[in-house]
C-alpha cells in the first residue's frame, strides 16, 4: 500500500516537473494574455482587435465568476440543468443498452429495426423539439425526450458495435464448457461490451450537455419566439439572459461554467468506466 | 519457385570473401525504465555477426533479442557498450542511439509493407525517397528484382490483396533495392503456417546467394536457425547475453534435404537441451508472450 | 494466392456487394421494419386517434402535403421556397465544413505528430473543447457582425474540433512499424509524413469527417433556430410557433435525407480516395 503511494507521488511529481506540463502551463497563460490583451485593445490601443475585443476580458470574467458562486440561484441553475441531464441520458441508457444488445444478438431483430433506425438519426435531436412539444403533455418531459434522443443513437451505435466485436472464440469456448444461452449472455456479451458502452456513454453524456443547453436556450426565448411557457431556468436559459441583459461577462462566466460541468460529467463516467473494466487498465 | 540451381551458379565457396557488414556488439547493457527501479533487458552481450554471412540468434520470447535488433537498427538506445558497423560506431558512449539507415534494413515481424501503395512503388520508395536514383530508374531496378524473385505479377496490386508470404519477399525485395550492408530480420515468419515457412526459408537463402548480403535473423525457431544460419547464438532467458554460440559447418548452398541430414541432427541434439533449459527458465519467470 | 484483383473495377467489387444484398434476407426485414413504423404512426395518429398522438401530423397528411402542386401550409416538393431553404442551409454547412477540415486537418496532424506541439497547442484545445457549440451563441452574436457569420461559426466549431480530434487519433494510431520501416529506408522527417503519417491516418480522418459532418448538421440546426433567418431549422421553428404542423415533419424529414446524403458524400470521398483500404476490405483480406 504504502509502495503504491509512493509510487503515485513521485509520479504526479515528475508530472509537474516535466516538460509536457510546463509546456501546457505556458499556452494556457499565453491564451490568457492574448485574450486580456485583445479584449482590452480598444482603450489600451487606440483600435480594436477584430473579433477579441468584443468579448469580455478574462479578469472581469473572473470576478463575475466569484460573485455568480455566491449566489443561491446560480447553483440552481446549474443543478436544474444537471439534472435534466441525467434524466435524459440515463434514460437513453436504460432502453439503447437492451435494444443495442437485442440489435446485435439477434439477425433478424437487427435487420428489422436498424435502417429505420438509421433514417432516424441523421435529424439533429433539435429538430426534434417542437414535435416533442407537441406530443408531451410538459415542456420539462418535451425537454427529456430530446436529450434522450441525442444520446440514445450514439449509444446504440456504440453497443452494437463492442457486441459485434467480441471474438467468437469466447462463445465457442463456453459452449464447449456447457454454459446456457442466459450465461453467455451474462458472462460473455455484457463483460465484453461494457467497454463500448463506456465509450457511448462518455461521448453521449457531452451531447446531452450540448442538447440540453441548446433547449433550454430555445425554450426560454430564441429569436422565433418563445416555444410556449416558461420553461425557466437551468444555464442555457441563464447564458440567453445574460445576452438579452447586456451582461456579457455573465454569458463567458455562464460558458465556463457550462464547459466544468460537461468536463465533469465525462471525467466521472470515465472513472466509473474504468472501475468496471478493471481488466482494460492492465497493462 | 526453384531457382535454386542458376543461383548456385553465382555462389562458389571459394569466391572473394564479402568485407562489409560485420556487427560487432561490445558489452552491451541495456535497461528500461530508471536505474533503481528498471528492468534488465540485456545483460553485458558480447558476440559478432561476421560479414557475408547469416547469424540466427535464438532465445526464449522477451529475452530481448528484439532489443538487441532494435538497437542496431537505432529504434532503442542503448544504456551501456558500443555497437559498430564495420568502422563506423552505430551507438556507443556519448551517442546512445543508433541513426536508421539504409545500411541495415529491418524486416518485420507483422510486416510493413505500406498499405496505401502498390507494390512496386514500396519497392521504389527507398531509392526514390534518397535521391539515390531518379523515377525511371528505380522502377526498371524495381521490376528486374521483382520479376527475379516471381514478382511480376503484383506489381500493381496493394499488399493488403496478396497473401503474408508474398508480401514478406515484396518487403525483402523492397530492402535489398538499397544495397544495404546487413539485413535485420525480426521474426519474419513467425505468423506463417509451416508449410510457407518452408518455401520461405528457401527464397531466402536464394536471395542471400544471389545478393551476398550480411542477414542478422532473430527466431525462436531451432530448426530454421540450424537450417539458416551460418552461426547460431543461442541466447539465454532475460536479462539476454549469449549462451552457446555454433559455428554450423553444413556447406551452403543448402537446400530441404539438410533437414535430414546427419550432421543436422547431430547439431540440434547439441543444442536442443540448452534451449530447452532456458525455455523452462523462462517459463517459471512467467514470461507473456510479446 | 493472387486473386486476379486487377481486371475488378471498383465498380463491379460495388455491383458484386450490392447483388448479394439483395438475396440476403435484409432487404425484406427492412421493408418489415418500415412497414411497421410507418403503420404504427399511421395508425395511432389518423385511425385510433390515441390520446398524445392525435394533435401529431399523420403519415398521409404530411405526405399529401409534402408532394401537394398548392400546399396548405406553404412548403411543399414543388414550391421554389422549399429549395431556398434546402440551399441555405446546406450552403452554410459546406462553408463551415470545408474551414473546418482545411484547419482541423492540418492541426490534427501536427498534434500527432509532434509531441512538443502537441504539449503546447493541446491544453488550450481542450479548456474550449467542453463549451458545447450552442453555449457559444450569444457570445459569438457579440463578437462577429450580421446575421450568418455566427451561425457558421457556430457549425464551423463543431466540426473543427470533431475532426481535430479524429485525426491527431488517427496520426496516434499509425503502427510504429511503418514509420520505422520509412526511417530505414533513408526517408527524412518530412518525407516520413507525406508519404506515411498523412496516408496512414487516411481512414480516421475520413471517420472523424463523418462525424463532423454529423456534428456540423446538429449544431446548424441549432443555431437556425436560435438566431437565423431561411434554412431547414428556422423552418421547424417558425412551422411550430405558426402551428403548421405537417411542415415540421418536412422539415425534420427532409433534414434526415440532406444529412444523410452529405454524410454518404463523405464516405465516397473517402471510399475513392483509399482505394487500398476498399479492395482489402471487399476481399476479405488474408492476414
Amino acid at each position: 500500500m504504502a509502495a503504491a503511494g509512493r509510487a503515485v507521488s513521485s509520479k504526479v511529481a515528475s508530472f509537474i516537473l516535466g516538460d509536457d506540463f510546463w509546456r501546457g502551463v505556458v499556452s494556457i497563460a499565453a491564451f490568457l494574455v492574448f485574450w486580456e490583451i485583445g479584449s482590452r485593445s480598444q482603450a489600451w490601443f487606440g483600435f480594436a482587435f477584430p473579433w477579441v475585443s468584443q468579448v469580455p476580458a478574462p479578469t472581469a470574467v473572473l470576478q463575475e465568476m466569484f460573485k455568480l458562486v455566491q449566489e443561491p440561484s446560480f447553483w440552481n441553475s446549474a443543478l436544474l440543468s444537471t439534472v435534466r441531464v441525467f434524466e435524459g441520458f440515463f434514460a437513453a441508457m436504460a432502453i439503447g443498452i437492451p435494444l443495442g444488445l437485442a440489435m446485435a444478438v439477434s439477425r433478424t431483430f437487427y435487420g428489422i429495426t436498424f435502417p429505420v433506425f438509421e433514417v432516424l438519426r441523421p435529424i439533429p435531436p433539435l429538430a426534434w423539439v417542437p414535435a416533442s412539444i407537441i406530443f408531451w403533455p410538459t415542456q420539462e418531459l418535451s425537454i427529456a425526450f430530446v436529450t434522450f434522443l441525442g444520446a440514445f443513437f450514439t449509444i446504440v451505435i456504440n453497443v452494437i458495435g463492442g457486441a459485434q466485436a467480441i471474438d467468437v472464440r469466447y462463445f465457442q469456448a463456453a459452449r464447449s464448457m456447457g454454459s446456457s444461452t442466459w450465461d453467455i449472455f451474462r458472462r460473455i456479451i455484457l463483460p465484453g461490451t461494457l467497454p463500448s458502452i463506456v465509450v457511448g456513454a462518455t461521448v453521449g453524456v457531452g451531447i446531452t450537455w450540448a442538447v440540453v443547453v441548446a433547449a433550454e436556450m430555445i425554450s426560454g426565448g430564441g429569436s422565433a419566439g418563445s416555444m410556449g411557457g416558461a420553461a425557466g431556468g437551468g444555464l442555457g436559459f441563464f447564458i440567453w439572459n445574460s445576452y438579452v441583459g447586456g451582461s456579457y461577462t455573465q454569458i463567458v462566466a455562464g460558458m465556463i461554467s457550462i464547459g466544468i460541468a460537461g468536463y465533469i460529467s465525462s471525467a466521472a463516467l470515465r472513472k466509473i468506466g474504468q472501475w468496471m473494466t478493471p481488466w482494460l487498465s492492465e497493462n | 519457385m526453384s531457382v535454386l540451381p542458376a543461383a548456385v551458379q553465382s555462389f562458389s565457396p571459394g569466391a572473394e570473401p564479402v568485407r562489409k557488414g560485420r556487427i560487432r556488439i561490445n558489452d552491451v547493457v541495456k535497461i528500461y525504465g530508471a536505474d533503481d527501479t528498471g528492468i534488465l533487458a540485456v545483460d553485458h552481450c558480447t558476440f559478432e555477426v561476421p560479414p557475408g554471412e547469416i547469424t540466427v540468434v535464438v532465445g526464449p520470447s522477451g529475452c530481448g533479442k528484439t532489443t538487441l535488433l532494435n538497437a542496431i537498427a537505432g529504434f532503442h538506445s542503448i544504456s551501456s557498450g558500443s555497437i559498430y558497423l564495420d568502422d563506423q560506431m552505430l551507438c556507443g558512449p556519448g551517442k546512445l542511439k543508433a541513426q536508421p539507415g539504409p545500411d541495415r534494413i529491418v524486416v518485420f515481424q507483422n510486416g510493413a509493407l505500406f498499405p496505401w501503395k502498390t507494390n512496386i512503388e514500396n519497392v521504389t520508395f527507398g531509392p526514390i525517397m534518397q535521391g539515390a536514383m531518379s523515377s525511371a530508374e528505380a522502377y526498371d531496378k524495381a521490376r528486374d528484382m521483382m520479376a527475379d524473385a516471381g514478382l511480376r505479377d503484383v506489381e500493381h496490386n496493394y499488399p493488403g490483396e496478396i497473401s503474408s508470404g508474398v508480401r514478406r519477399r515484396v518487403e525483402i525485395v523492397r530492402a535489398l533495392m538499397n544495397n544495404p550492408k546487413i539485413l535485420l530480420l525480426d521474426e519474419p515468419y513467425r505468423a506463417l503456417d509451416s508449410l510457407t515457412k518452408s518455401v520461405m526459408h528457401e527464397a531466402l537463402l536464394e536471395i542471400f546467394y544471389k545478393n551476398r548480403v550480411s542477414i542478422f535473423f532473430i527466431t525462436h525457431d531451432l530448426e530454421e536457425a540450424i537450417f539458416l544460419g551460418h552461426r547460431v547464438v543461442i541466447m539465454t532467458t532475460r536479462p539476454c547475453r549469449p549462451k552457446k554460440i555454433l559455428d554450423i559447418d553444413i556447406p551452403h548452398p543448402r537446400d530441404y534435404s539438410v533437414l535430414t541430414a546427419k550432421r543436422f541432427r547431430e547439431f540440434m541434439d547439441e543444442t536442443v537441451a540448452a534451449v530447452h533449459e532456458e525455455a523452462i527458465k523462462a517459463f517459471a519467470a512467467g514470461e507473456k508472450e510479446r | 494466392m493472387v486473386a486476379n484483383t486487377r481486371n475488378l473495377t471498383s465498380l463491379a467489387l460495388a455491383l458484386h456487394r450490392v447483388s448479394l444484398w439483395l438475396k440476403s434476407s435484409r432487404p425484406y426485414l427492412m421493408l418489415i421494419g418500415f412497414a411497421g413504423f410507418l403503420g404504427f404512426w399511421y395508425l395511432s395518429v389518423e385511425v385510433w386517434k390515441l390520446p398524445r398522438f392525435s394533435e401529431m401530423p399523420g403519415p398521409t397528411q404530411v405526405v399529401r402535403e409534402w408532394f401537394s402542386k398548392d400546399p396548405t401550409y406553404g412548403l411543399s416538393i414543388f414550391v421554389p421556397e422549399y429549395y431556398m431553404h434546402i440551399w441555405v442551409s446546406t450552403r452554410r454547412i459546406l462553408i463551415a465544413f470545408f474551414l473546418a477540415t482545411a484547419i482541423g486537418v492540418p492541426l490534427g496532424l501536427f498534434l500527432g505528430w509532434s509531441e512538443r506541439f502537441k504539449q503546447f497547442v493541446f491544453p488550450v484545445f481542450e479548456l474550449l473543447r467542453p463549451v458545447p457549440p450552442l453555449a457559444w451563441v450569444p457570445l459569438a452574436i457579440v463578437m462577429f457582425r450580421g446575421s450568418e457569420t455566427p451561425v457558421i461559426f457556430l457549425t464551423f466549431l463543431a466540426s473543427f474540433y470533431a475532426t481535430a480530434l479524429n485525426t491527431m487519433l488517427g496520426v496516434e494510431s499509425i503502427d510504429v512499424s511503418y514509420i520505422r520501416a520509412a526511417d530505414c529506408l533513408g526517408a527524412t522527417r518530412w518525407q516520413v509524413f507525406r508519404h506515411v503519417i498523412v496516408p496512414g491516418a487516411m481512414p480516421f480522418i475520413f471517420t472523424g469527417l463523418q462525424i463532423s459532418v454529423g456534428v456540423a448538421w446538429f449544431s446548424l440546426v441549432a443555431g437556425e433556430m436560435v438566431s437565423g433567418q431561411y434554412g431547414l431549422g428556422y423552418v421547424i421553428n417558425t412551422s411550430y410557433t405558426m402551428v403548421r404542423y405537417p411542415t415540421i415533419i418536412i422539415g425534420m424529414v427532409t433534414l434526415g435525407i440532406v444529412g444523410y446524403v452529405t454524410s454518404a458524400a463523405v464516405r465516397l470521398v473517402g471510399d475513392y480516395l483509399m482505394q487500398w483500404r476498399t479492395r482489402e476490405l471487399a476481399l476479405g483480406g488474408d492476414r
